[in-house]
């Protein structure tokens, strides 16, 4: 649509790509087992490989990817390079749908844990929807999502604080910091389908991203309807990020660093950084769990949302202080 | 011809109609709040009246699909910001978005659209590193881009100094002779008496004057509608606005 594709672009999507491939076999090796390909045969390897890290690895493949273009179409729909998939309020109110699963004790958990974080993401997307649906306005969509973002977060913390013993307490707080560990082909299968078709919804949304770089009235005159470009947002945000967090708990920032590396090596435009994005947020979530997995830490291992926070609030400080010294 | 029947919206314009032709320069006149963008979004087709209707070459406007739409009106909003700090042919590239041709039916539009803007030196320049002339100039090639029958621009001269001013009339011009119908919303006066064939005078949502920039602008339109006396001064086509 822009001329042919440029080089840099194609270039970077397929170093990614190749990125990728090396670090996926590399990282089913690493763990607290490692296991040498030329060593001695370590006992349950197979099992190890493709019942424990194989999964894992796809789900961060996965998650990352869907987070990485999540961020990417957030950030070019609110025009904004600070954006965020958080923003939408999508992911608090999956996790105060998950969050209300462990009411439903140990034995139900499993099957209603993803269930309920699926329809807290629904819920807030039903709500954005409605709320601003109609419109299709940036500003009230943006203004509803924070409104959800707090109202989940209230809510959650007050089922936090009414939670029905300790154990479930603890279960709560350590499964909001998000993770990849003990999760299996099941969670894959869960997310998968739901990430393809965010997927493919933002992928239909990448052209009005473009031409909303002009602002919202240039974008309408290019023949691009607001609502519709809303409803693919929802969608494609929501389903990603609902069914992120509905197999892994919160896992912030991903969405927000991933398009900022991927930019500088783009013509910049939105649709240019949604594959490389989804790429690099595969790539970067493939090698923060296998470095979670790998640190010695007291207890078990780190959480990857809290590893990921921990390198994130500072890349956002750096961002904010270098868009200050822009704007100054 | 794009025309206007009857248009209302509420508080904005009251049943407006003009009729406005291709291959001339139409400027839209009028002091502040008179309406003026309202009415230059209703043509494009951006705001629905709530009565009277927008009709292109005799069809409604608001059953024509929006990419035809957008393939046949090329609309330059007021506001000059981009979101990204695009190259130059990256920004013109946008205007391709409503078209489904070839990469390289594209990247020839592209071409052709900053070589009538004079923009082929910048292609490769990031929009932060231009003057707001060399700006006004790249959004304008965005809109050639879409190779539109129509060009809507809503005050596409307001922030240029004279000489950047000069270059764009000379440009749009240019884009009317060979067959495009240009509307421009206008706040100079002596840029619209100079620049346009056919002038339309809003005052307080409603149309005051329309016709030829002589009898649209004369100095009586101009004493009731902006309540000031002023006297046009030198030859046609070359008239200041004396106060």
């Amino acid at each position: 649509m822009t001329g042919p594709k440029p080089p840099l672009t194609l270039s970077l999507s397929k170093g990614l790509a190749l990125a990728l491939a090396i670090t996926l076999p590399l990282s089913l090796l690493a763990g607290q087992v490692w296991i040498d390909p030329f060593g001695p045969p370590v006992p349950n390897a197979t099992a190890i490989l493709i019942e424990l890290r194989l999964p894992r690895a796809i789900l961060a493949l996965i998650l990352g990817a869907g987070l990485g273009a999540a961020g990417a179409a957030m950030q070019g729909y609110l025009r904004n390079p600070l954006a965020d998939p958080g923003l939408f309020g999508i992911a608090p109110a999956a996790a105060l749908g998950a969050v209300l699963s462990f009411y439903s004790g140990y034995q139900a958990q499993a099957i209603l844990l993803p269930l309920f974080a699926l329809i807290g993401a629904g819920g807030a997307m039903a709500l954005l929807a409605l709320i601003a649906g109609r419109s299709g306005g940036i500003a009230l969509f943006t203004l509803a999502g924070m409104m959800i973002a707090s109202l989940a977060g209230a809510l959650t913390s007050l089922a936090i604080s009414l939670s029905p013993n300790p154990f479930a307490l603890s279960e709560i707080v350590t499964w909001l910091m998000g993770a990849l560990a003990d999760r299996s082909w099941h969670e894959v299968r869960l997310v998968a389908p739901l990430t393809a078709i965010g997927m493919v919804a933002l992928w239909r949304a990448a052209p009005g991203l473009d031409a909303l770089s002009l602002g919202e009235d240039a974008a309408r005159s290019l023949g691009f309807e607001p609502s519709r470009l809303l409803w693919l947002m929802i969608a494609g945000v929501g389903l990603i990020v609902g069914s992120g967090v509905a197999v892994a708990g919160m896992i912030g920032f991903v969405g927000l660093m991933v398009p900022h590396f991927v930019r500088p090596f783009t013509d910049q435009r939105p649709s240019a950084t949604l594959l490389p994005s989804a790429l690099a947020g595969a790539l970067l979530l493939l090698i923060a769990d296998c470095l979670c997995r790998i640190l010695p830490l007291a207890g078990g291992e780190l959480r990857l949302g809290i590893a990921l926070s921990l390198a994130g609030a500072p890349f956002f400080l750096r961002l904010l202080l270098k868009m200050r010294k822009e704007l100054a | 011809m794009l025309e206007a029947h009857g248009l209302t919206i509420p508080a904005r314009l009251h049943d407006v109609t003009a009729q406005l032709g291709r291959g001339r320069v139409t400027a839209i006149c009028g002091p502040n709040g008179a309406g003026k963008s309202t009415l230059l979004s209703a043509l494009t087709g951006l705001i629905a009246p709530v009565s009277g209707t927008v009709t292109l070459t005799a069809q409604p406007l608001d059953q024509i699909p929006a990419d035809e739409r957008a393939r046949r009106i090329g609309y330059l909003p007021q506001t000059a910001h981009v979101a990204w700090n695009l190259s130059v042919r990256t920004l013109v590239g946008l205007g391709r978005l409503p078209h489904r041709t070839s990469a390289l039916e594209d990247a020839r539009v592209i071409d052709e659209a900053m070589a009538t803007m004079q923009l082929g030196d910048f292609a490769d320049r990031r929009i932060a590193t231009l003057s707001g002339g060399e700006r006004a100039r790249a959004l304008l090639a965005r809109v050639l881009a879409t190779q539109p029958q129509w060009i809507l621009a809503d005050e596409p001269l307001a922030a240029l100094d004279l000489a950047h001013q000069r270059s764009l009339v000379i440009s749009l011009r240019q884009l009317a002779q060979e067959g495009a119908g240009v509307v421009l919303v206008v706040h100079d006066l002596a840029l619209a008496m100079n620049t346009a064939d056919h002038v339309v005078v809003l005052d307080k949502g409603r149309v005051a004057a329309l016709g030829a920039p002589q009898k649209a602008l004369s100095e009586q339109v101009i004493a009731k509608v902006w309540g000031m006396t002023a006297r046009w001064l030198g030859e046609r086509g070359h008239q200041a606005l004396a106060l």
